[in-house]
């Protein structure tokens, strides 16, 4: 897949815009459909712009989070993971824990990390287990793996606790002393709990998070296990200064705030991709790199400089305005999507995108297989464990026996609606598919109302769009990756071949 | 000591287990004074009530599409035309005009719309699976919850007039709409020879706008109370099961059938052979989808009512389950497997409810259990099928 990429980049001076605008069209045929009907129910709806936008950017910073944690098991060539809902198991029993403790805030939800993660090691290690049992079934195996779970869940919650495990608290515990409520309310414990972070916060955290590695790094340049280069140094001082600036009282007041107006964001982001964008045409000046293309980071900067004017349009500007970012939940989006792109450099990552092309060729050049694709599973599981934190705290209710159970369907289809695929999926197609999906969340009801008298019709069309968009996308991959009807003759000349290539991708 | 290790290779380690656990309930249930005659009539019950959705699994797997998860839309087809039939039978008045026959008509008219129905969609449907050979079983969970959520627009927005179908007030059709005014318990239920029903007709035909129609005593046969004691054996409901396993072995013996199993077995050997792969793999569906429009109705028809909406979401798990406990793979299966399989699954559930209520009360529990048996045997059936595919 990377390799038709590539290849695709170093053809393309040779092909016509319209030919570039076919397969534009073609790739990305599933959302664009999706954005006619997201753009049509918008109409049909006739919700309020600033409603759906503000509605858009909290259901981003809710799920992005978890969307991007399937995107490792992916490259690895294990398809979608259905199995992050054992993640988002861990993570729940960890929130109950905290809640039922009393604990609340950003110490009860740095408690709740601290026992979620190693049950989501634990968990993931467990479910890549599994699936390294059931290769090529990593799908299917991970979705009745979902249900399996949540019948385990359920046992635990329902039947566990008050019984085998100690619990007495009338808040939590059913009357009659057996089973958790059907609804937790995290308000006034976990709720907003890292939303509510504010930026001065921030700044410390990165302080204090650098000084103890740059510690560390000291420690080891001392004991001569590594040398401490003027580069671990510069970071320090950097951070140092950057951490000093927030004392100076005109900065200082802007950063006792827990959101920023998205006009600040947009901007910040736009100004980003138009420096990375200069950064990348002044590193390839000299024209070395075949992949790179230097029409394409003019045309970003172009765009974010149109964009950025844009937000200048009075009505577009007060849209914008109307919008506030929780901070620390982007930041660790951000994070996130800066990390998937970050382990493909790493020797991790290359081992587990051959491991995805081919189990055969990763284990001829040395790779241990099982092992790579057991990380894989473990970095998700841990992921979708964190991001179900992230939700469950913007959420503020946490419905004990339906939370979970959605997770792995509306992440998938999410994933899918921005055009990824079982065999390739990237962050920008995770953002981009978490907010088409969750557009059509917003609208679908209203939508359906006013259409048909019903508001239920669009509820349902909505759990038909999520169903059908995962049918359709795993039904055109695995039509594609199959050869053309009447060819069964030609299969059977060179038997050898066509199932190797049936064995190494589901 | 070989021949025990021989015998227990033939049942199966899994099979062995749950069996035994099966018997173990039972000895509970009897132990904490549980009625027998009731007890054994409730899984008999519930053992031909799922066994003929549980016997759908087989074509399919034999024709090499893996377990058909995609059963939903055999029961959609079964359900549609289970409510059109309803609908025309009130419209038209059939229990004014035919009495206690009306309601046979009902259901054959269900069963022939449904059956029509699903050989249609299913060949579709084969089309499909013909196209994402190695992922079949993916696909078509997914193909399947599609289904049923189309259906569930379509149960909202039809407009009928039966007063059994439709909600009182608003539109759309209910969540479970009772069959007691018409083919409910036919084939299962003695009360409905020893009582005769009042039944709603539309205005105009008479005074009272219903009608009382008893069904004869002589077919009551189909539903024997014996002796009185509170076991039911529903002779009908075994007819129907039966008949479709006899149709489903003769089929599988037939030439057709043959080659349809070596298609399953062996696609390249098949190929080799002459036969079609790819048109025996759509037959294959189509017989497994009309299966499940049929094990629906019969479903519907001993419970009593008709579940619409996302009740039938899991159906197709628990049919999978049944199977593969009754020792199926993913590559073979026997009716053998099927009524074993289905046995032990609704038994051990039928059984676990009054246990369970007995003896710790905890009335989430026998669902609990039932979730993690279901998707914990199809877990293992994973595992154990080779690469997990075909």
């Amino acid at each position: 897949m990377t390799n038709n990429n590539l290849e695709n980049r170093v053809l393309k001076p040779n092909i016509s815009i319209g030919e570039r605008l076919k397969t534009f069209l073609f790739e990305n045929k599933v959302m664009l459909v999706f954005v006619i009907i997201c753009y049509l129910g918008y109409l049909a709806s006739g919700s309020r712009a600033d409603t759906v936008l503000n509605e858009v950017f909290t259901r981003i910073s809710r799920n992005s989070f978890t969307v991007l944690s399937l995107l490792i098991p992916v490259l690895a060539g294990m398809g979608l993971n259905f199995g992050i809902v054992i993640g988002a198991i861990a993570a729940q029993i960890a929130v109950f824990a905290v809640v039922y403790w009393g604990l609340a805030g950003l110490s009860g939800m740095a408690l709740a990390v601290l026992i979620a993660t190693p049950l989501a090691i634990i968990f993931g290690y467990l479910v890549g287990k599994l699936f390294n049992m059931t290769k090529g079934a990593e799908m299917i195996t991970g979705l009745i793996l979902g249900y399996f779970a949540d019948g385990l869940y359920q046992l635990l919650f329902l039947v566990l606790i008050g019984r085998v495990i100690p619990a007495t608290n009338p808040r939590f515990i059913i009357d009659g002393g057996v089973g958790v409520k059907n609804v937790v309310d995290l308000t006034g414990t976990l709720k907003y709990s890292i939303d509510r972070v504010r930026i001065i916060d921030l700044a410390l955290g990165l302080l204090v998070i650098v000084a103890v590695i740059t510690a560390v790094r000291l420690y080891l340049h001392l004991s001569k296990k590594r040398k401490f280069t003027l580069k671990d140094l510069a970071l320090m001082v950097g951070v140092g200064i950057l951490y000093g600036i927030t004392y100076i009282p005109a900065i200082e007041r802007h950063l006792y705030v827990e959101r920023i107006n998205l006009i600040v964001a947009l901007s910040l982001v736009l100004a980003l991709f138009a420096i990375k964008s200069a950064y990348s045409i002044y590193k390839n000046r000299d024209g070395h790199d075949p992949t790179y293309s230097r029409g394409r980071s003019i045309s970003i900067i172009v765009i974010s400089v149109i964009a950025f004017a844009l937000t200048y349009v009075p009505s577009i500007e007060t849209l914008i305005m109307s919008v506030e970012l929780p901070v620390l939940p982007y930041v660790l989006i951000g994070g996130l999507m800066a990390f998937n792109k970050g382990i493909l450099n790493t020797r991790l990552g290359h081992n587990m995108r051959t491991v995805g092309q081919s189990n055969a060729v990763a284990a001829a050049s040395g790779i241990n297989v099982d092992r790579t694709r057991l990380i894989a599973v473990i970095l998700s599981t841990v992921l979708a464990c964190w991001g179900q934190l992230i939700y469950l705290q913007n959420l503020g209710t946490f419905s004990t026996y339906g939370a979970h159970m959605q997770v792995g369907q509306f992440a998938v289809a999410a994933l899918l609606v921005g055009g990824a695929s079982v065999s390739k999926a990237t962050n920008s197609q995770a953002i981009i598919g978490v907010t088409l999906f969750h557009l059509l969340f917003i609208i679908a009801p209203q939508a359906g109302n006013n259409l048909f008298g019903d508001a239920q019709v669009g509820e349902y069309f909505r759990v038909f769009v999520s169903y059908g968009v995962i049918a359709l996308s795993l039904a055109m991959h695995a039509w594609q990756r199959k050869k053309p009807a009447g060819s069964m003759m030609a299969s059977l000349s060179q038997a050898g071949p066509a199932i190797a290539e049936t064995e190494k991708k589901e | 000591m070989t021949k025990l290790k021989k015998a227990i290779d033939i049942i199966g380690i899994p099979r062995l287990i749950i069996g035994l656990f099966f018997i173990a309930l039972v000895i509970t249930a009897l132990a904490v004074g549980l009625t027998p005659s009731s007890l054994f009539s409730d899984i008999l019950r519930r053992w031909m009530m799922y066994a003929i959705l549980v016997l759908a699994m087989v074509p399919g797997v034999q024709s090499g599409i893996g377990m058909n998860f995609g059963i939903s839309l055999g029961i959609v087809s079964g359900l549609l035309g289970s409510v059109i039939s309803m609908e025309v039978a009130y419209v038209k008045g059939w229990f004014f005009h035919f009495g206690a026959g009306a309601a046979w008509l009902t259901l054959l008219l269900a069963l022939l719309i449904g059956i029509v129905l699903a050989a249609f969609v299913g060949a579709a449907y084969g089309l499909l699976l013909n196209r994402v050979k190695g992922s079949e079983m993916t696909v078509s969970t997914y193909v399947g919850f599609s289904a049923i959520a189309m259906m569930n627009i379509v149960w909202i927005l039809l407009r009928f007039q039966n007063g059994q179908l439709r909600w009182p007030i608003g539109s759309g059709l209910r969540n479970t709409a009772s069959l007691q005014e018409s083919f409910g318990g036919l084939l299962s239920n003695p009360d409905v020879y020893s009582q005769s029903r009042s039944i709603a007709i539309p205005a105009g035909l008479n005074e009272a706008g219903s009608v009382t129609v008893q069904q004869p005593k002589a077919l009551s046969f189909l539903a024997i109370d014996v002796g009185g004691s509170g076991f039911v054996l529903p002779l009908g409901l075994i007819m129907v099961f039966a008949l479709c396993c006899l149709i489903i072995w003769l089929f599988l013996r037939s030439k057709k059938g043959l080659a349809m199993s070596a298609a399953g077995e062996n696609e390249l050997f098949a190929v080799s052979n002459g036969i079609n792969v790819d048109s025996m793999r759509i037959l294959g569906t189509a017989v497994s989808t009309v299966l499940g429009a049929v094990g629906i109705i019969m479903y519907a028809q001993t419970y009593g009512f008709l579940q619409l909406y996302n009740a039938p979401l899991m159906m197709g798990f628990a049919a999978v389950a049944s199977i593969l406990i009754g020792g199926a793979s993913i590559e073979r299966a026997s009716i053998s497997n099927v009524i074993i399989g289905t046995l032990l699954f609704q038994g051990i559930l039928t059984v676990a409810l009054p246990v369970v209520n007995a003896v710790i009360n905890v009335s989430a529990l026998p669902e609990i259990i039932r979730i993690i048996i279901t998707n914990g045997i199809i877990l293992y059936a994973l595992t154990k099928a080779r690469g997990g595919r075909r």
